[in-house]
């Protein structure tokens, strides 16, 4: 039965097999997942491609025009005769190449807290996992009183940390990371108990113990036999907490301490509109508050998509 | 033996099976301990299939656990060629590429991420034995040793069925050239059509390589075809061994007699069968004496009170006091 010579003249490429393959199907078959995957999409296309696609860099004094304030969406400016799509803020901003900008900060922010997260909570789930016993108590104890927590507490908590640490000079520079390290350091426990689990149950496989057997170093199992096995329902989290440091950065941003105002992100940008929406120039907060709403839903519908598509229960 | 490849010498394994201190605590309880094997001796000459039977429960897998080091004995010690083996971290790469160990359930004996090719070169690239892309080849060749094609290297477990994937599993342990393969039940997940190949190819190979091989089975079948020697287990001691063959016409211990007497014959010969009587008791709290004797036919007062020692019998050692008394 095994003998024959195996013939399989032409290997199916792996571009056909990754659309041939279940989740490829799943995901051409929901029509949710394609709707947001498109919005998101276009969100963060707009955002990584922003210097190219804005028609101004608002960040850029020599190229505002205070005589353009409070231009609404739409209409030509009744002293400059410009136009702006979404309008224009109190110091003749265009919205849309603010909130371009704002959305690049507010990803990038994000997705740095959540890699952050993933590879604290991933070195400390496996660990955990591996080791077991006192020290695996101690870390998800650790966890535990961090759950406990609120995010945005354990975020303003390393922010105020932060700022007595750095120098003044470099407050700014230096908040963007203090921003990420302060949204990772909330997120981290997700990562570190579904990590923790998963490994506790591929340990005792016996793929695990034929490479003990031959002495492999306990890192590598860890890293390339244990990781690779458990990756799913990492990126299932990892997916839904972009959502939620998006989010949280937003959150921070618009209570004050989060990126500096040189660098403003959604969270930012509907702070300072909101303060304009009494006087009834809607759009300053309008527009930052739809872009964030749409990203945070996209990504989110995103992840409980795959989530559902990868967990075989559902199926 | 003169010279055996592996000697174990009274290897014991206790696992602690306490509850949580602080449960001990309040309810004023003592540790408790689970003793898998106790005081097993025995030897395996090269070139020998050396087979361990017994019920679920009786401590085969702990043995083969720790010979090939992913448990610790609690006491004991395990030779290998010379030199200890038992010491956990501390063998010597030189030495564990020596020995290697089939997995019982080919459906977990293989990372289901990695391709075949790499499931088999690990061992080479993990004991340096080969360069990259002279590991690939290798890796091609032994597959093509085990039955299979060397195309599959590229392919991954699922694409296998059980057979084929303890094939891989074979050529994965032949990778690092050992003297030395622990068999842990390597066809209980399989058909039955399946075992009859992997248990040729097992031998094929013992004589094209000059394997030694521990093979842990519960299936009295599987032993009487691969084996030159077997040791029979009871809760976790080993109550007989004796050569291949003469253990199924001549048992000398009770418990042997018994379990050979509840395997069924092909033959349909109208002999009686009898079923294996009773349960093993809980290793935790193991009965006094001699462990088998709530249920050995031939037990008397002293097999209550003394555990009984290994001693010489036509066809090997067996440890039970009945033969002392001529009532065996």
């Amino acid at each position: 039965m095994t003998t024959e010579p195996n013939p399989t003249p032409k290997e199916p490429s792996r571009l056909y097999r990754m659309w041939d393959s279940d989740l490829a199907y799943a995901f051409r078959t929901a029509p949710v997942a394609i709707a947001a995957t498109l919005v998101a999409l276009i969100i963060i296309g707009g955002a990584v491609f922003a210097p190219w696609l804005a028609t101004m860099n608002p960040f850029n004094p020599a190229e505002l025009n205070l005589m353009n304030g409070f231009t609404p969406p739409m209409e030509p400016n009744a002293f400059t005769g410009e136009t702006f799509l979404m309008g224009a803020d109190n110091q003749g901003r265009d919205m849309l190449s603010t909130i371009l900008y704002g959305t690049r900060t507010s990803l990038f922010v994000g997705a740095m807290a959540v890699l952050f997260a993933m590879v604290l909570g991933i070195s400390v789930g496996l660990f955990a996992g591996w080791r077991g016993g006192w020290v695996d108590s101690a870390l998800m104890r650790v966890a535990d009183v961090q759950l406990a927590f609120p995010a945005i507490l354990i975020a303003l908590l390393v922010f105020g940390i932060a700022r007595g640490f750095i120098p003044d000079n470099l407050r700014d520079q230096l908040a963007i990371w203090v921003l990420i390290v302060a949204i990772g350091l909330s997120d981290w426990v997700q990562f570190a108990r579904v990590v923790r689990g998963a490994t506790m149950v591929e340990k005792n496989k016996e793929y695990v113990q034929a490479a003990r057997v031959i002495g492999a170093h306990p890192v590598k199992i860890m890293f390339r036999h244990i990781l690779p096995n458990v990756m799913g329902p990492v990126l299932v989290i990892a997916t839904i907490s972009l959502a939620l440091a998006i989010i949280a950065e937003a959150t921070l941003s618009f209570l004050g301490v989060g990126v500096p105002p040189t660098q403003p992100s959604l969270g930012t940008l509907i702070r300072i509109g909101q303060s304009f929406l009494i006087s009834g120039e809607w759009w300053i907060l309008l527009f930052p508050a739809l872009t964030l709403l749409a990203l945070a839903l996209s990504v989110n519908l995103l992840g409980d998509w795959l989530r559902d598509a990868l967990n075989p229960r559902l199926r | 033996m003169s010279d055996p490849l592996v000697k174990i010498d009274g290897l014991t394994r206790r696992f602690d099976v306490s509850k949580p201190w602080l449960n001990r605590v309040i309810e004023r309880e003592d540790k408790q301990f689970l003793t898998a094997n106790a005081d097993v001796s025995f030897e395996i000459g090269r070139g020998e299939t050396f087979a361990l039977v017994g019920e679920s429960g009786s401590g085969k897998s702990t043995i083969a656990k720790m010979v090939v080091g992913l448990l610790a004995p609690s006491a004991g010690t395990i030779t290998f060629d010379g030199q200890r083996i038992d010491a956990g971290a501390g063998i010597p790469r030189s030495l564990r590429r020596r020995f290697q160990m089939i997995f019982q359930d080919p459906f977990a004996s293989l990372n289901p991420r990695w391709r075949v090719g790499e499931i088999i070169s690990e061992p080479i690239r993990t004991f340096g034995l080969m360069n990259a892309t002279d590991a690939r080849k290798e890796a091609g060749r032994l597959l093509e040793v085990v039955g299979l094609s060397a195309n599959d290297v590229n392919k991954f477990p699922h694409e296998f069925s059980g057979g084929q994937r303890q094939r891989i599993a074979i050529a994965r342990a032949l990778s690092s050239k050992p003297e030395f393969i622990v068999c842990d039940e390597p066809t209980s997940a399989l058909d039955v059509s399946v075992q009859a190949q992997i248990l040729n190819l097992m031998r094929d190979l013992q004589d094209e390589f000059g394997l030694t091989y521990l093979l842990i089975s519960h299936d009295l079948s599987v032993v009487r075809h691969m084996s030159s020697r077997i040791g029979v287990l009871y809760l976790g001691r080993l109550v007989e061994v004796a050569q291949g063959k003469k253990l199924f016409t001549e048992p000398q211990h009770p418990y042997t007699r018994m379990l050979l007497d509840a395997v069924p014959d092909l033959a349909l010969s109208g002999r009686r069968r009898r079923p294996v009587e009773g349960e093993i008791p809980n290793p935790i709290s193991p009965p006094s004496g001699c462990a088998f004797h709530p249920r050995c036919p031939l037990a008397f007062d002293r097999c209550k009170q003394e555990i009984p020692q290994p001693r010489q019998t036509p066809i090997g050692q067996a440890a039970c006091h009945a033969l002392d008394h001529a009532v065996a």
